[in-house]
């Protein structure tokens, strides 16, 4: 395919092109995730995630610039919600990044969740592999920590770098949100602010609370950065880093990305074989199995496998 | 499913009122599309470069500081020379009709608004001018 070859050698109108069309996840979009996928695997991709106003694209924008001056070339897919009720979005994460650009090994992408958890991780996961593929040293992910869908995304990630800030709720907040378990390195932002400490001993003290042992023997550290003034930013991107090693070095890389592409496999497997069932199974009797459950004559799993017995029956 | 119609809205030059871009980011989201916003004082450099990067199918350019004739040339000229020529422009602010005919002949800037537009009429305009050209490799 044309455009994987171009976005390849650096052209970045046929790399922008190549987003858009896998995130429209239609038949072309196989024929160049086919073209592409033998030249990922490469890139560190990095997640960053944490409650809106946390200072996560200001952050993104530090560490993307720190890469940068050490010649690392970096693209940043910035996630944001779509609006429920009319399918459209306001994208906005690139007003804090301005400082990116004018930089040609920098790309920065914008996307909509556009609907459904399956979909936007499909959407993201795809658009990921278009940027490992057109040869990107760091992919970061940025995502809005605020619902299942953009946590599920921040986990596909290599490196998932927690946002957090002083003076946000209590410590059972940050234990409801569930964003904890996923952190590989905590960033608590605007440190400059009142009650920094208190924040991060509350986090210190969390990763305390469970059996002792931490997911693949890696410890999160606590890194405190103003992302404003830059400060310790080095340290954040060295933490994420050091993670991307201990990954490397004990063969944990390996293990992680096989099983992110079973996942992968499994989800798309599923969605085509709902896709075909739907297809073969007649539409009266669709109409039929639904009235009946509508009717409360009968339940939803007796109906789903009324409706399978008769499609594997046919075919 | 058809795709959305992506739409970069930016601020062009120095001056600070961007109240209209951002009933224009709104209004444009509530019709179902979606709107990369990059805020206040971009240089055409900068336009261009997100409007490349974000593959967006139009540019919206609100301009009220009065340099529409300088500024918004040079944007669409750099889209032609970057392979872009195929993104509609669109701009609002305050802009002469001696100056809204120019723009609109020799610059290549599709339509043109000024204050009291309805923002039905633009979302009516870009959904009818939009080129939703198929991704060819």
């Amino acid at each position: 395919m044309e455009l994987v070859a171009k976005a390849r050698a650096g052209n970045r109108r046929a790399l922008a092109r190549l987003i858009t069309l896998v995130e429209a996840g239609d038949a072309q979009a196989q024929t160049a995730l086919a073209a592409l996928y033998p030249y990922t695997g490469n890139a560190h991709i990095v997640g960053v995630t944490g409650a809106p106003g946390t200072g996560k694209s200001t952050l993104v924008t530090q560490l993307a610039l720190h890469w940068r001056s050490l010649g690392r070339t970096v693209a940043v897919l910035a996630v944001d919600p779509t609006s429920p009720f009319s399918g459209g979005a306001i994208l906005g994460d690139r007003i804090r990044m301005q400082s990116l650009g004018g930089d040609s090994g920098c790309y920065i992408r914008s996307m909509a969740s556009r609907g459904s958890l399956g979909g936007l991780s499909r959407a993201t996961g795809d658009a990921v592999k278009v940027l490992d593929a057109a040869g990107f040293d760091i992919v970061i992910v940025e995502t809005v920590g605020a619902g299942q869908a953009e946590v599920e995304i921040a986990r596909e990630a290599h490196s998932v770098v927690v946002v957090e800030v002083p003076g946000m709720g209590d410590d059972i907040q940050a234990i409801k949100a569930g964003i904890l378990e996923i952190a590989d390195v905590f960033v608590v932002n605007k440190a400059d602010r009142e009650g920094v400490e208190r924040t991060v001993r509350q986090l210190q003290m969390m990763l305390h609370l469970g059996s002792g042992e931490h997911r693949d023997g890696w410890e999160p550290p606590i890194v405190q950065t103003v992302s404003n003034t830059g400060k310790n930013i080095a340290e954040a991107a060295a933490a994420v880093e050091r993670h991307f090693e201990h990954l490397k070095s004990n063969n944990l890389l390996e293990l992680r990305e096989r099983e992110r592409i079973e996942r992968e496999w499994k989800m798309i497997m599923r969605e085509r074989l709902l896709r075909q069932l739907l297809q073969r199974l007649e539409p009266q009797q669709y109409e039929h199995l639904l009235n009946q459950m509508a009717e409360r004559q009968l339940d939803p799993y007796a109906a789903a496998k009324q409706a399978i017995e008769t499609v594997l029956e046919l075919s | 499913m058809e795709r959305p119609i992506r739409v970069l809205v930016a601020k062009p030059g120095l001056d600070g009122h961007d109240r209209g871009a951002k009933v224009i980011a709104r209004a444009l989201r509530d019709a179902g599309m979606e709107v990369i916003y990059t805020g206040l004082q971009q240089t055409p450099q900068m336009i261009v470069e997100a409007a490349l990067q974000e593959d967006v199918d139009c540019i919206g350019l609100s301009i009220l500081s009065g340099a529409h004739m300088t500024l918004l040339p040079k944007i669409t000229t750099m889209l032609r020379e970057n392979d872009g020529a195929d993104i509609l422009v669109v701009a609002g602010g305050i802009i002469s009709d001696e100056d809204a005919l120019a723009l609109r002949n020799d610059h290549g800037i599709a339509g043109i608004f000024g204050p009291g537009s309805s923002t039905h009429a633009i979302i009516d305009f870009i959904r009818e001018h939009v080129q939703r050209s198929s991704v060819e490799g």
